[in-house]
């Protein structure tokens, strides 16, 4: 159904009139011009599409706009709109990518971890991050890098 | 005038028009190597205002910015940072301050593509030869501004200094401020490697920020007003014919439909609406007759295979036949694997006055130029292809499809269109890695020494198929491969390089079968290569990870999962060793921990290189544990992540790298040496803990336990 839908994204008001069933994904990429959140798989397989709604790591590509409705959303570029979040940072100093197109995915994952769990276990971190996918192999440094993040006073306050 | 001067000014002649385009500054143009493949072939449209014997340039610029243009691409290698710093470092300039544009071929010369581990080997070269050549031109200028002896000159953050006047210097911008300057000096010595300060140190990815901000584009991500976004009627299965297609309901939903010969797509301006559009579409295709499945592909492959061709001999046969006592023979097979870049193939194209840009996901911008402007009729002059961030190629994006899809439906309708394929189209149309079958018969004298070596390889390729082990008698032979001109229906679909192309099948027969005659002979699978090879480098690269593994010799198997396995790949050497566990009820290895040494002579990018020997291995997992394609009659059942499975966070063993410093050989690349020797690193290693000999790639859960079973 075709109706207006509004939500905070990225700490602002926003609202769209799209059809509520269409996912968050296409919303925010082309109808919304946002296209650091990445497509994979379409079907909530690879987490390139990873966003955070209501302190809760999303996959858009399987969340159906009209879920968001009244929400709070950020997406890669809310994170960090003030200087790099402490994340980010961890990642750069890492090398935690190397196509870095499952990055702003690992990313967002990363920070609902620190958001529930701000000191997560090696263990913790690796059954959080199981679910997205990263080809290039950076999986070692996405790790470290999360550690090292947790490690920071603001990593650990986000 | 001699000739060369002629030939020069000739090719300074060409120059003109791209100078006049280009601005001031010092400019240096360099070719690689001009007589071999990377030379732009004579048959393709000369690039407008370019001169054809170059492959780079660089410009110094009055800003005090370095550019290097060059047509290679960002993949994820880490080529933008590598390429800066030999840049930095034989001009003498903060790495800072260095600018790379890539992949572009309106601004960049000629390239015929980024895989192979090439970059470094091939193109560093004559980069740094280029930037020490602007260095001393810059010194020259110089010298007479400040009056003082070239030699007497230091240059420090691109700041000429005269050490004796102190008060005396001069930067590179100034130099060339206001100038247009093009200079040939020849023969420039290269700094010694033993003196860099840039290269060869770990360096800070050029494209860090844009990655973690989000910041960074790939193709998809270009968007125009009026933007369409198109999706394309694809067959169910290859070789399916498209009979009748009705596309009343997609059009009243409110798609345009295009039908261009054999194109037949929707389009709508929100890519999910046309994926809804596309899902009304009816189509009616003649199925394809019944052909292959993924599992009788291997006996397909032994009888569809061309005649082998020998590609390597020593001895005789025969002779080594006789003297030895033990003969093993078995067959190795690998089903086809998917390259799976997380970014699928992506095109946004768009035409203005008569020209038509395309922003794709390729690893070969320059060959997808000549394609786009076949299918548009449009002159080569009118068609700029680039590509920004590729999420990922290892192989897989060596043309660019989806760029001619885009660019004719953008021709079509007027308007701009961006193809993005879905991750069953990815699957579908991609170049697998082809499947094979690798036969070897060896034979080990009884003093456990191997004395008849004859391995023959079906449908992945030759390269290393001749064994490097110290073996008096053998043979390779190779039917069929991923480069093409394998007979027609030999390989289902279409394949092409992935990732070390033929080199991962070829190491994982090898070096298992290695490792069964080590065993055979009652000798520590370590010690058995190391009394077959006098290759010095290989040697080494066992002899460091052994050391760091900590390896304790014993006959495989001894029950501790340990395994070794070493390979060549473009002439870098690499050995790896693992550690695995074996859940012998279910068949599921977990790989516990990794040690990988590699000599690629000198690593421009020490921390780069680490980062490609870690995706090397954690990729390696996976065309070793889980994945195969599953096909039947021309229809990839695989259409997403959930039959085709990637490595994940819970499969990471401990990683540790170690590179091998011998700063004085030549520097090669290191994306895909680390990657040949896990398939039979981890078949070695289960056999140690288990005593079951895996001969099939992917070793499933399943592969395992059925191997465990017939053991018992
Ligand atoms: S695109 Fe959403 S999980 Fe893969
Ligand atoms: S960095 Fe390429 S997919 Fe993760």
């Amino acid at each position: 159904m075709e109706r207006t839908i509004s939500f905070t994204l990225n700490g602002k008001p926003a609202s769209v009139k799209v059809d509520d069933e269409r996912m968050l994904l296409w919303v925010l990429r082309s109808d919304l011009g946002l296209t650091g959140t990445k497509f994979g798989c379409g079907e909530a397989l690879c987490g390139a599409c990873t966003v955070i709604v209501d302190k809760q790591a999303v996959r858009s590509c399987s969340t159906p706009v009209k879920d968001v409705a009244g929400k709070q959303i950020m997406t890669i570029e809310g994170l960090g709109q003030n200087g790099l979040h402490a994340i980010q940072q961890a990642f750069l100093e890492h090398h935690a990518f190397q196509c870095g197109y499952c990055t702003p995915g690992m990313i967002l994952t990363a920070y609902a971890l620190l958001l529930k769990t701000p000191k997560p276990t090696h263990d913790e971190i690796i059954r959080h991050m199981d679910d997205n996918l990263c080809r290039c192999g950076a999986h070692v440094r996405i790790v470290d890098a999360i550690q090292d993040a947790a490690g920071t006073a603001k990593g650990g306050a986000l | 005038m001699n000739q060369h001067e002629l030939n020069q000014l000739d090719v300074n002649l060409s120059r003109r028009g791209f100078f006049a385009a280009a601005g001031a500054g010092l400019f240096v143009f360099f070719g690689v190597n001009r007589v071999n493949a990377y030379q732009e072939p004579a048959r393709l449209p000369q690039r407008q205002n370019m001169p054809s014997d170059l492959n780079a340039y660089l410009r110094i610029g009055a800003d005090g910015r370095v550019t290097c243009f060059s047509g290679k691409v960002e993949l994820g290698q880490g080529c933008t940072t590598s390429l800066a710093q030999l840049l930095a470092e034989e001009l003498d300039v903060e790495y800072n301050s260095v600018d790379m544009v890539l992949g572009d071929t309106d601004l960049c010369p000629y390239d015929m593509g980024t895989f192979g581990s090439m970059c470094i080997p091939m193109f560093a070269p004559a980069l740094r030869a280029a930037a020490a050549e602007a260095r001393a031109v810059l010194l020259q200028m110089a010298a007479e501004q400040l009056q003082a002896p070239v030699e007497r000159l230091q240059v420090k953050a691109g700041v000429v200094t005269d050490p004796s006047t102190p008060a005396k210097r001069i930067t590179y911008a100034q130099l060339v401020e206001g100038k247009r300057i093009e200079r040939h000096l020849a023969n420039v010595p290269l700094k010694p490697v033993a003196k860099f300060t840039v290269a060869a140190h770990p360096a800070a990815r050029k494209d860090a920020l844009d990655k973690v901000t989000g910041k960074g584009k790939y193709a998809a991500d270009f968007a125009f007003p009026g933007l369409l976004h198109g999706r394309v009627v694809r067959p169910p299965a290859h070789g399916a014919k498209l009979l009748s297609a009705d596309t009343s309901a997609a059009e009243k939903f409110g798609a345009r439909v295009v039908r261009d010969g054999d194109l037949l797509a929707v389009l709508h301006e929100r890519p999910d609406l046309a994926d809804r559009a596309l899902g009304l579409v009816k189509a009616q295709f003649d199925p394809p007759p019944p052909t292959v499945d993924d599992k009788t592909i291997f006996d397909h492959l032994l009888k569809t295979a061309p005649p082998s061709r020998p590609v390597g001999a020593k001895g005789d046969l025969a002779a080594g036949e006789k003297v030895s006592t033990t003969i093993v023979e078995e067959t190795y097979l690998n089903s086809y694997v998917a390259h799976a870049p997380i970014e699928t193939h992506s095109a946004t194209a768009n035409i203005e006055n008569g020209k038509v840009t395309v922003w794709v996901s390729t690893q070969a911008p320059f060959s997808v130029k000549p394609q786009v402007a076949q299918a548009l009729g449009f002159t080569p002059q009118n068609v700029r292809i680039i590509a920004p961030y590729v999420g990922g190629g290892f192989g897989g994006k060596s043309a660019g499809p989806q760029a001619v899809e885009a660019a004719r439906l953008a021709k079509a309708t007027g308007k701009p269109v961006q193809v993005v394929w879905n991750r069953a189209e990815e699957f579908f149309y991609d170049t697998f890695r082809p499947a094979a079958v690798v036969k070897i018969r060896a034979g080990l004298t009884s003093a456990g020494k191997i004395a008849l070596w004859d391995f023959n390889v079906v449908g992945a390729g030759e390269r290393e198929a001749d064994s490097f082990y110290d073996i008096p008698n053998k043979r390779a032979l190779s039917a069929g491969g991923w480069q093409g001109g394998n007979p027609p229906g030999m390989h289902p679909f279409g394949v092409g390089p992935w990732r070390a192309p033929s080199v991962n099948t070829n190491s994982f027969a090898r070096e298992s079968h290695m490792d069964i005659l080590a065993a055979k002979a009652g000798i520590d699978p370590l010690e058995f290569r190391l009394n077959h090879l006098s290759d010095a480098r290989l040697r080494r690269v066992l002899e460091a990870a052994a050391k760091q593994f900590g390896w304790k010799a014993a006959k495989a198997p001894s029950g501790r999962g340990v395994g070794v396995a070493c390979g060549v790949y473009s002439g870098a050497c690499s050995a790896t060793m693992a550690e695995v566990s074996v859940n012998k009820t279910t068949g599921h290895v977990q790989v516990k921990r990794m040690v990988s040494a590699l000599d690629v002579g000198w690593a421009v990018n020490p921390d780069g290189m680490r980062q490609q020997m870690e995706g090397c291995l954690t990729m390696g997992l996976g065309y070793t544990l889980t994945e195969e394609v599953h096909f039947k009659d021309g229809e990839v059942l695989d259409r997403n992540f959930g039959s085709y499975e990637l490595p994940r966070f819970s499969w990471l063993p401990k990683i540790e790298t170690i590179l091998i410093d011998n700063p004085g050989a030549a520097a090669l690349g290191g994306g895909e040496p680390p990657i040949i020797t896990v398939g039979a690193v981890v078949a070695n290693a289960i056999y140690d803990a288990v005593g079951a000999r895996m001969l099939q790639l992917p070793m499933t859960p399943e592969r395992v336990a059925e191997a465990l079973k017939k053991k018992a």
